[in-house]
């Protein structure tokens, strides 16, 4: 069994994989760093991306690698709004509220979609779905390599965007220390906005990735957020680059639990790690102690 | 959701109402007689059921335009339309509904997994419950006095896939020895990796491994990589319609090419829309599955009409279609919409009035008894039947040839 025709190849694989899964994962993290929050909308606003993907080729004819350049800013526009216009005022500045709001929506979206589209699994046929490229003695799906590289750079922008943008610097300043970065002159109200924007956006880029390999149905981003928690704990909440290499990681144990375990056992090994890192290490691997 | 259904149904009543009192003949004719219509038309298994449901309702019309059961004055048949939604609760929330609305008996389930709960579900009513696919075996051997399957179970078509498999790879020299198997991992495909398991060996072929994935799968890119560092002669998948397009497409992707692709009910390999929208991928597949008789008139008469629908003439259009035929015969000599008399009748039925291959009907204990698969294999981009011998119309191509 252990023969490298199969091992690289899945490796490969779950790395691919796992970069889908760490820019679902940037988008928690990156929220739950400056607000705090843990939001339970993430899966329903995948979701609600996936759809608008699908449509956006479906009724439009337009390709998802191209309904990404438009669908980020505008996801981007509908995150800043509800956390601008709902979440915040609906909190009243209590953690706990949040939490509540956030699970609210989600159970909202996901019933809207299913009212209006109904349960149905959807997938579009695109006529590079199933190419090739050939490396060593792996063939790697074409959407699986530009969606590797699309994270890849994604995750670099946003490493950069926050050390070096005075966005960025605000946005960690809140993070830090709220108060203080009110103090100073910084619109916090505004800043949480932008970064629950930012978390959207990553989800609209992540669901063109995935809609040309993958299905649609109400409830298909909820798979992707179980996964990104995990990786959000085990990267250490708040970091990117935690997310990053949590994401690679965890797409790389998905891949070899599914080859050894069988696919029905696949996501067991996430799992798994999940309780064993919350037991051995509840800060993450990246995550600063508490 | 179940608003939905209730306005449907109320909408599809009220429309009934509206075409039965049209006429001034309308109150001489008895009045409908329902009956249940279940499918999985949402969900993973929804082009199965959607299928499923296009050959009940074109029967039903078709029973109907031609004076509907006439032992009842003409009473029209009434479909009660049901989403089983892909699984098994949902199978039997739809028979609970069917059962409230009246029905006299309920065709259809297409997965063993949603049979076998809505007939037992069926069985608490004496309604009787006609399975259009459903092949696990328990079914029929469960005892339960309502259930018919007009197509034939598992132990019947492993058999003859494994006696036309043997034949197939003699006739050509006997180049396969080894095979692998890939399931997924609901009633049907464990089942039937369990039976060709343990029956393989002793045909002298050599499993090497089996691999069993759940529904729904998106990703075969492990499996694939399995199959091609193990190289076996012979593939044989068993799984539904998306997963067996996305497996075969995989396994064109990895460049994995076997000597055969050889299934068993495989979802889409005797399937006209998985040949027309990918040749490539559906090239040579060979499959032991349920196939229209080429020589009945009827059958090739509705083909056309599908076709002309820009429909696919697959499988559960045709056995849905005589299912429902074969209940109206039942309805017919019962002379009553009576459920247990319904069920006196199916037992003593002997229809040969359908689209498939079995002769005259004959149900013992439920099963009927002449009911088997045909081998078939994609040449060019058609469907052909290459097995038994006294319908084929083509020759089996095995090895397959190297591209």
């Amino acid at each position: 069994m252990v023969s490298s025709v199969i091992l690289v190849p899945a490796l490969l694989n779950g790395l691919m994989t796992g970069a889908v899964y760490a820019l679902v994962a940037l988008g928690l993290t990156l929220i739950y760093g400056v607000l705090h929050i843990i939001n339970f909308a993430h899966g329903a606003l995948l979701t609600a991306a996936l759809f608008a993907a699908f449509f956006a080729n479906k009724l439009l004819g337009i390709d998802p690698y191209v309904a990404a350049l438009f669908l980020a800013p505008l996801f981007f526009g509908i995150g800043y709004a509800l956390q601008r216009f709902v979440i915040g005022p609906a909190a009243h500045g209590e953690d706990r509220n949040i939490l509540l709001v956030t699970l609210g929506l989600a159970v909202m979206i996901e019933n809207a979609l299913l009212y209006a589209f109904r349960a149905d699994t959807r997938t579009i046929n695109l006529s590079y779905a199933f190419d090739v490229v050939e490396i060593g003695n792996s063939f790697l799906a074409v959407p699986r390599v530009v969606a590797f590289g699309v994270v890849v750079a994604i995750a670099a922008l946003l490493w950069f965007a926050m050390r070096w943008t005075d966005t960025g610097k605000a946005i960690r300043a809140v993070a830090k220390e709220k108060l203080g970065a009110e103090l100073s002159g910084i619109n916090v109200a505004h800043i949480y906005a932008v970064t629950f924007g930012l978390g959207t956006a990553c989800l609209a880029v992540t669901a063109c990735l995935l809609i040309p390999t993958y299905y649609i149905n109400p409830h298909a981003g909820n798979a992707f957020v179980l996964i990104a928690f995990t990786i959000v704990v085990l990267g250490g909440m708040g970091s990117v680059a935690g997310a990053m290499l949590g994401g690679l990681f965890v797409g790389v144990v998905e891949s070899f639990s599914g080859l050894y375990l069988g696919e029905s056992l696949g996501q067991i090994g996430i799992f798994v790690m999940f309780i064993l890192v919350l037991l051995f290490r509840p800060s993450g691997l990246f995550g600063e102690r508490a | 959701m179940s608003r939905d259904n209730l306005n449907r149904r109320r909408f599809l009543q009220s429309t009934a109402a509206a075409a039965l009192s049209a006429p001034s003949i309308a109150r001489a004719q008895g009045s409908a007689v329902k009956v249940g219509v279940l499918h999985p038309v949402s969900g993973a298994l929804s082009y199965s059921g959607q299928q499923g449901r296009i050959g009940a309702q074109l029967a039903i019309e078709d029973i109907n335009a031609a004076g509907g059961i006439k032992a009842l004055g003409g009473a029209k048949i009434e479909a009660v339309l049901g989403d089983a939604q892909s699984t098994p609760d949902g199978g039997n929330a739809e028979v609970e509904k069917m059962n409230s609305a009246g029905v006299a008996a309920i065709v259809g389930g297409y997965a063993s997994s949603i049979c076998l709960a809505a007939s037992q579900t069926a069985a608490r009513y004496n309604l009787p419950y006609i399975v259009d696919v459903g092949v696990v075996d328990s079914i029929v051997t469960r005892g339960l006095k309502n259930t018919f399957r007009f197509g034939p179970g598992f132990g019947v078509i492993a058999k003859t896939a494994l006696d036309n498999l043997v034949a197939i790879n003699d006739a050509a020299g006997k180049p396969a020895k080894t095979v692998m198997i890939v399931h997924e991992d609901s009633a049907f495909g464990s089942g039937l990796s369990k039976l060709l398991n343990t029956q393989l060996p002793e045909r002298g072929f050599q499993v090497l491994e089996v691999i069993s994935h759940p529904t729904p799968t998106r990703d075969f890119n492990n499996v694939a990589l399995k199959v091609r560092a193990q190289n076996p002669d012979i593939v044989i998948p068993a799984n539904y319609y998306n997963e067996y397009v996305l497996f075969a497409r995989t396994m064109q992707q990895q460049r994995v090419r076997p000597k055969g692709i050889y299934s068993v009910l495989g979802g889409a390999a005797s399937s006209y829309k998985f040949v027309k929208e990918f040749p490539e991928a559906a090239q040579y597949i060979m499959d032991c599955n349920h196939w229209f008789d080429p020589k009945n008139q009827k059958a090739l008469e509705l083909k056309k009409r599908i076709d002309a629908r820009n429909e696919f003439y697959t499988y559960e259009v045709y056995m849905n279609y005589s299912c429902i035929l074969l209940l109206a015969d039942a309805i017919e000599r019962a002379g009553s919409a009576d459920r247990a008399r319904i069920i006196g009748a199916l037992e003593n039925s002997t229809f040969g009035g359908h689209l498939m291959p079995y002769g005259p009907t004959k149900f013992v204990n439920g099963q009927n008894q002449g009911a088997a698969p045909v081998n078939t294999q994609v040449i060019g981009n058609d469907i052909q039947v290459i097995l038994p011998a006294s319908f084929a119309s083509a020759k089996a191509v095995f090895p397959m040839p190297r591209a």
